[in-house]
């Protein structure tokens, strides 16, 4: 799909009465669209061809790319670099911000840098502990959490004025995020955490990945007795699984990730495991769409990219609309987005 | 000590009184130690405070302290010092991502703010990012201080 006023590709997009960014993740959500975002796995590389062909492999089934920030602590191509290639194409980026390697010098440079880049979100992380990747001597920073960092990148783009208050001359234009994760203990305080995200500045929502309807569907009523929903997109956090084995390792071995044992069951039970990950993934989809107060789906494919496509293609969610890629012809079929846009 | 830090937790109600007590006779000894200077007593009510806490609640002597609000568990403690809430790492079993061996410090706050008898939101205030500069710096005199200058602010403790 394309809007009316699409630029040429690396340029940015008009900025609309009543957005705050020039991306089109911002459009798409508050035309009440079902957005569909996923992550590029950043490669251990300097090659900028090899970034190029991992977003290629998305092309046409989601609105935005991820580009994550050293993720699980494991040192990759940083999520500037990889903004700075693919925006250059034109594609929507989201780039993920995390306070555990950079103080708040040097997350306002970048984040300046990144807009004036074209990328038009954000979206700001606490970050892994340095313990649980491969560097674990390093000097852990977290100058800030993902609740300073919000305030802080929110007063940059609405006041125009750094932390320290010295003005900045054109301010960063950004949506801007917030990951949540309804799974992880303490249960109780996790949708007041995230009201507070949200009046720090958080305007859309990446959760962890979703394996357990019921915990996530108890969740969500809690954020929507608190309005939480009509003040955020929340994107459901989902992703298919490769096999049992790998399920079991990602439960014991990535923090945060609750995959209930009739999922894992489930995939051993499976001829093709592979294929069931899938499976369960598109059913997964279904069910978060029926969920009030969801906006879309953040698909989470480390080392299964490749399953991005066909997942989204198996759960029609895009509804025959093809989200923009480069490439993409122009004049276009029409979508029920246009009008409201 | 994590042994020590969860007893300072389960014991935060009286903790947290004891502390305001001495906070309240520290207050009213502004006119003296504001003829001595703050500066000439930094170093030695932080020679007091910092083993003191540093024994109760394995402070981190940040020179900002949030005990009261934090349910009695130091958030400097953290292994990213989080100050705002857990992260989403937190184990199944309330333990920490980074560390399995230790509760998670924000668990255990909401814990020891229940024995304060603090409502659910006040866990949640959003704090701001730590002053480097105060690290090594007494809490209590700031505390003092800040009470002396600002005495709008009492209001919002």
């Amino acid at each position: 799909m394309l809007f009316e006023d699409e630029p040429l590709a690396g340029e940015n997009l008009p900025i609309l009465p009543g957005h705050v960014s020039p991306g089109r993740l911002e459009r798409i959500l508050r035309a009440g669209g079902f957005a569909v975002t996923t992550e590029i796995a950043p490669p251990d590389s300097a090659d900028p061809a090899e970034v190029y062909e991992r977003a290629a492999m998305f092309d046409g089934y989601v609105d935005a790319i991820n580009a994550t920030d050293g993720s699980g602590a494991n040192c990759h191509m940083s999520s500037v670099g990889i903004c700075s290639l693919l925006t250059r194409r034109g594609y929507a980026m989201v780039m993920q911000v995390s306070c555990r390697d950079r103080n708040r010098i040097a997350i306002q440079g970048d984040v300046l840098g990144a807009a004036a880049m074209g990328v038009a979100n954000i979206l700001c992380l606490t970050g892994d502990g340095v313990q649980s990747g491969d560097h674990p001597q390093a000097k852990p920073v977290f100058d800030l959490d993902s609740m300073s960092a919000l305030e802080m990148l929110r007063d940059m783009r609405d006041n125009s004025r750094f932390m320290s208050g010295r003005v900045i001359t054109s301010p960063p234009q950004v949506f801007l995020g917030a990951a949540a994760n309804p799974f992880a203990e303490p249960f109780d305080i996790r949708p007041v955490r995230l009201a507070r995200k949200i009046s720090a500045g958080a305007q859309f929502i990446q959760t962890q990945y979703c394996f357990d309807i019921d915990m996530f569907s108890r969740y969500m009523a809690r954020v929507r007795d608190l309005g939480l929903h009509e003040k955020a997109y929340i994107l459901a956090g989902v992703g298919p699984l490769s096999s049992a084995r790998s399920a079991e390792w990602i439960r014991a071995n990535v923090a945060g990730v609750h995959i209930p044992d009739s999922v894992i069951r489930r995939l051993r039970g499976a001829a093709d495991q592979a294929c069931e990950g899938v499976n369960i993934c598109t059913e997964m989809i279904h069910r978060v769409r029926e969920i009030e107060g969801i906006h879309g789906i953040h698909i989470m494919a480390y080392k299964q990219e490749h399953r991005v496509a066909e997942t989204v293609e198996a759960t029609g969610i895009l509804q025959g609309r093809t989200p923009w890629h480069p490439g993409i012809a122009r004049p276009l079929e029409e979508t029920g987005l246009r009008e409201a846009s | 000590m994590y042994r020590m830090r969860l007893w300072s937790a389960r014991n935060a109600a009286w903790l947290g009184a004891l502390y305001n007590v001495w906070e309240n006779i520290l207050i009213r000894l502004h006119p003296l130690f504001a003829r001595i200077g703050y500066e000439r007593l930094d170093n030695l009510f932080l020679s007091i405070e910092k083993p003191i806490k540093g024994f109760l609640f394995d402070s981190r002597s940040c020179g900002q302290c949030t005990l009261n609000i934090t349910g009695m568990s130091c958030p400097m403690n953290c292994p990213k010092t989080m100050r705002n809430g857990p992260c989403g790492g937190v184990r199944p079993d309330g333990a920490c991502e980074v560390k399995p061996d230790m509760p998670c410090v924000w668990v255990v706050a909401r814990d020891g703010n229940r024995r304060m008898n603090k409502n659910e939101h006040t866990i949640e205030l959003v704090l701001p990012p730590v002053d480097a500069r105060l690290q090594g710096t007494s809490a209590w005199m700031r505390k003092v201080r800040e009470h002396n200058s600002h005495p709008e602010l009492e209001s919002l403790r």
